[in-house]
């Protein structure tokens, strides 16, 4: 098995699918010869050219209408949206009219599109460069979101993505893409993308985190350890749909829950897997749930992101809240 | 004794007449479904009456075998000459199961029909630019011959999908017509407090494409540039953009009061140019509409609109629990 970073994970499972099939379609601002300014799409121009790998003009409304005309054609386009800060330019298209597209045609028409784009804070780029804005979409039904932690999970779910007939928006996190390398199977494989994954097991807190966050958590779990705290760490993998069947399963055996995004607190993912656990398994639950998140103002500027972004110390310390209430 | 313009154009009497009976069919559909709106029995109503010239004319210069339309929602002079029946529309006034567009859950004109190769749109106006070009792209790669046709008012023409889809358009020399009919305006704004151009055509220059302006109010011309414009585009030469002048007979829709913003002596004077007047007065000077084929003929259309709303009126509504499917796979 090969040692990959996450961004060569990606690039793999792209040339896998294009490789799979020929309805596959990657374009974007310079995602052509340049490979994509985090180098994402390198080399996959030159392997299959200029009609299936291409530059865009600087204009995401336009790459995301472009992306419906062209899967109401047959194709699965995987257009990049350079920065995901930038998804207000193309809002409507992906909230508007992809997710839309079953639903509003009665079933006739379909937008199995991949959008990927690059997201997350510690990277020392400021706001709308580094902002997290899963919530968003993640409110749009008919669309999924779908954001990897490891570089396995990262080519097994957007190979997943690519081949589902519904819109997938498919957010990689910036700070992940080369910090380590994973075990990567040089074949393809698929992750289902309904399903969470149990990172770590344990029985006095689960930490319920997606994308940097689950390492942040993988971390405080490990610090915990050392004191005799047993942490179990979920990754959600796809945020939309929440697999709420693995999270209460852990609540009923730890019976104490902390929840960790990197978002800013209001209106996010987290309250809605808050809510999902309240209203489901209240009667195992020991303390309130309690969150992690970054606090309710725009993107700090990089010489305060470390501060202003949650860590392993945050988590600890919400954990030992519901320890100890 | 020299050709007549339509035969000039290579059209029979035939297509002429046929031109002529969608026409009038989409304005009749029309009208009926104001008097439904007035008697509280459909719940909203936006027009076609003053376009159906430029979208019929232009309509029969594609080929309805084979080519991809993304309609706005005036558009129903497209949608009938695409294939789309009197009773679909009315089934889509009246928001029923049925309604082929989108089983009533969308709003009045937000026309779709695969099988008719009618894409569907959404409500924001423009969105359905950037579409049509991208089955303009597919039609390119794949070497095929057929081309995709997009329409829009004046007043969609200065959202940025515009740009971004013509300029797309432009720079891959992709197979798509791209035709603004120009009513003069957008709900209440007057086209000279939306445009500093003379015309929405002189845009074209900036996407590297020929950029025309017809008279939308005479099926012949707009039927003649947008034949010029497939021809192009076949040939592998390119987008055209269209602007068909004319002007919106009604108000904006069933929930305006056009009172508020035009003068009544400006539309009764666009009155005296509709199109389903003087392309009539056309057709019978050449002698193809003679007093017994008119007679027919308005028959024929009034008993499809009854027809159609009477299927339409009688059909049953979606039941509450089909608002729960198609968001994903099933």
């Amino acid at each position: 098995m090969a040692q990959m970073t996450m961004i060569q994970a990606i690039t793999d499972a792209m040339r896998t699918e294009l490789k799979n099939d020929e309805n596959v379609l990657v374009f974007g601002e310079d995602v052509g010869q340049n490979g994509g300014v985090f180098r994402a799409t390198e080399g996959l121009q030159d392997e299959f050219g200029e009609e299936r790998v291409f530059d865009t003009p600087l204009a995401e409304s336009g790459i995301g209408g472009l992306s419906i005309g062209l899967a109401l054609q047959g194709y699965r386009p995987v257009p990049e949206i350079q920065f995901f800060g930038f998804v207000y330019e193309v809002m409507d298209s992906i909230n508007g009219q992809m997710a839309r597209m079953r639903y509003r045609s009665g079933g006739t028409h379909t937008s199995p599109i991949t959008i990927r784009s690059p997201f997350g804070g510690g990277v020392h780029t400021p706001e709308l460069h580094a902002d997290s804005l899963e919530g968003l979409i993640a409110q749009q039904p008919g669309i999924k979101v779908v954001i990897p932690s490891t570089p396995y999970d990262a080519k097994g779910l957007l190979i997943s993505s690519i081949r589902d007939n519904d819109p997938v928006l498919f957010l990689e996190h910036m700070k992940l893409y080369r910090s380590f390398r994973g075990e990567v199977p040089e074949e393809e494989y698929t992750i289902d993308l309904s399903k969470a994954d149990v990172k770590r097991e344990g029985k006095d807190v689960t930490l319920i985190a997606y994308g940097a966050m689950v390492h942040a958590s993988l971390k405080a779990a490990e610090e915990m350890e050392k004191d005799g705290i047993n942490a179990e760490v979920i990754d959600l993998r796809t945020v939309s749909p929440i697999d709420i069947d693995t999270i209460v399963e852990s609540v009923k055996k730890t019976n104490r829950v902390v929840v960790v995004q990197e978002a800013q607190r209001q209106a996010g993912v987290a309250a809605n897997v808050v809510a999902e656990i309240q209203e489901r398994a209240i009667l195992h639950l020991e303390a309130p749930v309690l969150r992690v998140t970054a606090p309710d103002t725009v993107y700090s500027f990089s010489a305060a992101e470390e501060v202003w972004l949650p860590n392993h110390k945050d988590i600890i310390e919400k954990v030992n809240q519901v320890l100890n209430f | 004794m020299s050709k007549e313009r339509h035969e000039a154009l290579g059209l029979s009497d035939d297509q002429v007449l046929e031109m002529f009976k969608t026409m009038l069919l989409a304005r009749k559909l029309d009208e009926r479904m104001w008097l439904l709106n007035r008697a509280g029995k459909i719940p909203f109503v936006i027009s076609c009456q003053g376009q159906e010239a430029a979208q019929v004319g232009a309509s029969f210069a594609l080929d309805r075998d084979k080519d991809y339309v993304a309609p706005y929602y005036r558009d129903m002079g497209v949608v009938l000459a695409f294939g789309m029946t009197a009773t679909e529309l009315m089934l889509s006034g009246f928001a029923k199961a049925e309604d082929p567009n989108s089983g009533g859950r969308q709003m009045p004109g937000h026309f779709g029909q695969k099988k008719n190769r009618i894409l569907t749109g959404s409500s924001p106006v423009t969105t359905q630019v950037p579409h049509a070009v991208g089955v303009a792209l597919a039609a390119k790669m794949e070497k095929k011959d057929f081309v995709s046709f997009v329409t829009l008012g004046e007043g969609s023409s200065n959202q940025g999908d515009f740009h971004e889809g013509l300029n797309f358009a432009g720079v891959h020399k992709l197979p798509v017509i791209t035709m603004v009919e120009n009513n003069k305006y957008a709900i209440s704004v007057p086209i000279e407090k939306q445009i500093a151009s003379k015309n929405v055509s002189d845009r074209a220059q900036g996407y590297g494409m020929p950029g025309i302006t017809v008279d939308g109010n005479d099926p012949l011309a707009v039927y003649e540039a947008v034949k010029d414009a497939r021809e192009r585009a076949i040939n592998g030469e390119g987008p055209t953009l269209i602007e068909a002048v004319s002007y919106r007979l009604t108000a904006h829709s069933s929930d305006d009061d056009d009172r508020q913003y035009r003068e009544s002596d400006e539309v009764e004077e666009a009155k005296q140019k509709d199109s389903i007047i003087t392309f009539a007065a056309y057709l019978k000077e050449v002698g193809i509409l003679t007093e017994e084929v008119e007679k027919e003929l308005n028959q024929e259309i009034g008993s499809i609109v009854n027809e159609a709303t009477d299927y339409a009126e009688n059909a049953p509504y979606a039941d509450p629990e089909d608002a729960l499917k198609y968001v994903y796979e099933e």
